[in-house]
């Protein structure tokens, strides 16, 4: 059993374990703190900021994201202070002004008060990637083929597939589209096919002889009967089916 | 090149026999070979001499030397002669026969090389007297003049090496970080964290393989003090790494060099190579039994790589982010390793602490803040170049005293120190003190010592402007306050300048600082501010200026300026004329005035720099 600590988060006396981070400890007892760029598959990143919360060790108090920063004995954190929700609502202000027609975005900024960006018009934008960094995390660190990565520095940044071309290691899991905050990752599935359009790929879906279903792309279920050294066919039939 | 040394009483040796073939007798000509007096020619003059020694056969009579940066780099190429400390500058090749010969016959200085002020004052003829040196205390840079960084004998003629035998043989490592602890030495890189706490924590920090690393990925625009020291006394950086990799326990070192500094890179490689073959690195160091071993990295073009997550990540091979620093470095660093990261300036410290005590540091500079900073001063001042100065002095002095006052007798407006991201300070901040505490206080920083002086024709909007533009190419772009805040900031700063803004802007300014330096992932972000606060705080009627009566004062932003030709004082010379890009202005004969056609006009300013007459004025 690894050590527990207590804290103190907006007034109440928590135990958390040593080391675990303050965002997940908060969660566990139902203490919302919004977040962008973390999931719970995915090593934390502390790039949309949004979880930011006031911590105080001792007689200083300072800003950190509750993703990264560990909990000790005697922390106390505050979630909601007025320093954290005007600044909260500045970074929905630049990310509303950079995703101004993206409904999670707008959501989350009306959550805060905001209708429209602060900004003058003329410098919105319309993105829907707000550069995260989730899809490209999520392929590396939890399928495991880093088919896709963040190219370019700031403000061009963005995820693309290596040389802008096809994302040839791409297996077509669609794990990038599930993690998309924003739905900024796109993924159709039309006539036996899947495509991942931002990635140009499509894979042929798997058809289950039994029912018919078009359950999985092939180039996934290759990877993963290779990976586990599963015996040729394993996945001939549907889960369903077999 | 001696061979392995194998104990300090070797070493001791070798520095005695390398100080006695110093010949005194001789005359020393030190030629500085820097990275601003390269430009100006210091290589064509350095094979001058070196060609005219041999052809003459004076090689018995004269000791040549090429050396690192010497600092007044605005009069570059300069050397200094002995015996006499006779500083010349602006030596070109045609000069060089003249120096040997009154070197050799004792003839004095000449006249026309010798450094004057201005033409209303006297020419100086010993560096010593001259006051861009004498105001300065030079414990770190000055040995640039007496070595050639190529040469490891150099070094150690000079004591080079003599602390790492000292740390080795006579000190314990928790002595050593008691001593930096004792000197208050803090952190050059800009920080200003007390490196012998850093070394401390590092030291206790649970694990095996521990990691010292040099950061020398100096990125400010104008600041060159890193690759001065790295390029004009690599010994000393090294030896320094190996005296605080000793104190710490690790055995391996990384010295990151921007790859834009081929010479430092070249020197360091090449002190590493002789230090190895000196037994001055690599195993049983001086038969202490401490091995070290040392690897240059080169850094790739990021500005943000000076930051020291982002360097190590760069150094594992991955994008030079920064990441959260909650656990420090010095407990997870390089490799989720214990890594203890100093700036070039802070590790070439370390030798002079353990030779000289902690008292004698703590004695130099002011209470809190001891020792010596180096500082690049550029932008519109007399005396360009690197400048040492013990910490507490004022930023008038540095300026004024030292740096000779503002170019062409112009008004001083501001200066920015500490790089990109730190603030423009104005006159009445000119008595403050320059420490790491004051200038934050004022609102700016140390930084790794850039040092911008700007003039009554420097917009300070503009200023303020540019340094975002900076920043925002240079934001890494993985946090959101900063890869979007600075962005907004630029585009912003830009409509003022383009008489496009309103005073509303001023407080979203001010609301996306504040947002900035609470909520940004690292240093560049958090600091990235303080250009636009602190114009904003010390030069607000400039904004004003721009916003409300869309007039920029110091005639810079070109949507708000006009030029005219003032007839009265027009000699229709024509220079304007044949300058003009645009065929704008028109010749229309001697001695009558040019005519300005505003709608070929593209303010790009020739006619007004090229204009003798003062017959272009700026609305």
């Amino acid at each position: 059993m690894s050590e527990l600590v207590n804290l103190t988060i907006n007034g109440n006396k928590y135990t958390a374990e040593k080391g675990s981070m303050v965002l997940k400890v908060a969660r566990e007892h139902g203490i919302r703190i919004p977040t962008l760029c973390d999931h719970e598959a995915i090593e934390p990143f502390g790039a949309c900021r949004l979880c930011i919360v006031e911590v105080t060790r001792g007689n200083r108090t300072r800003i950190v994201t509750s993703c990264l920063y560990p909990v000790e004995e005697g922390l106390v954190v505050q979630t909601d202070s007025p320093r954290i929700v005007r600044n909260r609502k500045m970074l929905l202000d630049l990310l509303l002004a950079r995703c101004s027609d993206n409904k999670v975005i707008k959501e989350l900024a009306a959550e805060y008060g905001l209708e429209k960006p602060s900004f003058r018009e003329e410098y919105w934008e319309k993105h829907d990637c707000i550069v995260c960094g989730l899809c490209v995390r999520a392929c590396e660190q939890v399928v495991g083929v880093s088919a896709i990565s963040l190219v370019n520095r700031g403000v061009s940044k963005e995820p693309k597939p290596p040389f802008l071309e096809k994302a040839k290691a791409c297996i077509g899991c669609g794990s990038c589209h599930y993690v998309c905050p924003t739905g900024a990752v796109t993924m159709e599935e039309k006539n036996g096919v899947r495509s991942l359009p931002r990635w140009k790929v499509s894979f042929k879906l798997k058809k289950c002889p039994k029912c018919g279903i078009e359950w999985a792309p092939e180039a996934q279920l290759e990877y993963i009967r290779k990976k586990w050294k599963l015996e040729p066919g394993f996945f001939d039939l549907c889960p369903n089916c077999r | 090149m001696a061979s392995k040394l194998k104990n300090a009483k070797a070493l001791a040796a070798l520095h005695k026999k390398l100080a006695k073939d110093i010949d005194t007798e001789k005359c020393h000509i030190s030629l500085c070979n820097g990275t601003a007096c390269r430009p100006y020619g210091s290589n064509p003059v350095a094979e001058a001499f070196k060609a005219d020694i041999e052809k003459r056969g004076l090689a018995d009579k004269v000791e040549f030397k090429i050396t690192g940066c010497h600092g007044f780099c605005e009069r570059g190429p300069i050397a200094i002669v002995e015996p006499g400390n006779v500083f010349y500058q602006r030596i070109t090749v045609a000069d060089v026969p003249e120096i040997l010969d009154n070197t050799i016959q004792k003839k004095g200085p000449i006249e026309r090389l010798l450094f004057k002020q201005d033409a209303a004052t006297k020419t100086v003829a010993r560096q010593n007297d001259i006051p861009f040196y004498t105001e300065q205390q030079r414990i770190v840079l000055g040995n640039n003049i007496r070595i050639d960084p190529t040469s490891i004998e150099d070094y150690i003629a000079i004591g080079g090496y003599s602390a790492l035998s000292r740390a080795l043989v006579e000190l314990q490592p928790d002595q050593i970080i008691k001593m930096i602890k004792d000197s208050g030495l803090r952190g050059r890189g800009g920080g200003g964290f007390p490196t012998g706490a850093k070394w401390e924590t590092c030291r206790e920090a649970h694990g095996d393989i521990k990691y010292v690393i040099v950061n020398a990925d100096e990125g400010d625009p104008g600041a060159y003090a890193n690759e001065g020291l790295l390029t004009g006394n690599p010994h000393s950086v090294l030896e320094g790494l190996v005296i605080g990799a000793y104190a710490i326990g690790s055995h391996q070192g990384y010295i990151y060099v921007r790859n834009e500094y081929p010479l430092a890179l070249k020197n360091i490689t090449l002190a590493i190579e002789q230090a190895e073959k000196l037994g001055l690195i690599g195993k049983n160091i001086l038969g202490s039994g401490f091995d070290f071993n040392v690897r240059v990295n080169r850094g790739g073009g990021a500005f943000v790589c000076g930051e020291s997550t982002a360097l190590m990540a760069s150094l594992e091979g991955k994008t030079g982010e920064p990441r959260a620093k909650y656990i420090h470095t010095v407990e997870k660093g390089l490799w989720d390793r214990p890594s203890c990261l100093n700036n070039v300036e802070t590790w070439a410290n370390i030798p002079l602490i353990v030779n000289n005590g902690a008292e004698w540091f703590s004695k130099i500079g002011a209470a809190g803040n001891s020792g010596t900073k180096i500082f690049s001063l550029t932008g519109k001042v007399n005396n360009t170049g690197l400048v040492e100065v013990p910490m507490g002095i004022k930023l008038k002095g540095i300026i004024f005293d030292i740096g000779g006052g503002i170019r062409g007798g112009k008004k001083f407006k501001a200066v920015q120190t500490g790089g990109p991201s730190g603030g423009c300070l104005p006159e009445k901040l000119l008595d403050s003190p320059v420490d790491f505490d004051s200038l934050l206080k004022a609102g700016s920083m140390m930084g790794s010592g850039g040092m911008i002086v700007m003039d009554e024709d420097n917009c300070m909007v503009d200023t303020a402007r540019y340094f975002l533009t900076f920043l925002e190419e240079e934001s890494c772009g993985k946090c959101v306050p900063c890869r979007e805040g600075v962005k907004r900031m630029r585009q912003i700063l830009t409509d003022i300048t383009q008489g496009k803004g309103e005073m509303s802007d001023l407080e979203l300014l001010t609301e996306l600082s504040a947002h900035l330096k609470d909520s940004a992932l690292c240093a560049l972000g958090s600091s990235a501010p303080n250009p636009v606060l602190t114009t904003i705080q010390y030069f607000k009627d400039e904004y004003e200026a721009h916003i409300e009566d869309k007039k920029c004062p110091a005639g810079i932003c070109k949507a708000l300026i006009k030029f005219s030709i003032i007839d009265e004082k027009c000699p229709g010379c024509g220079r304007c004329v044949k300058t003009c890009p645009t065929q704008a202005i028109t010749f229309m004969g001697k001695k009558n005035p040019v005519i300005l056609d505003q709608s070929k006009c593209i303010k790009c300013r020739t006619c007004y720099d090229i204009c003798k007459m003062g017959a272009v004025s700026i609305e």
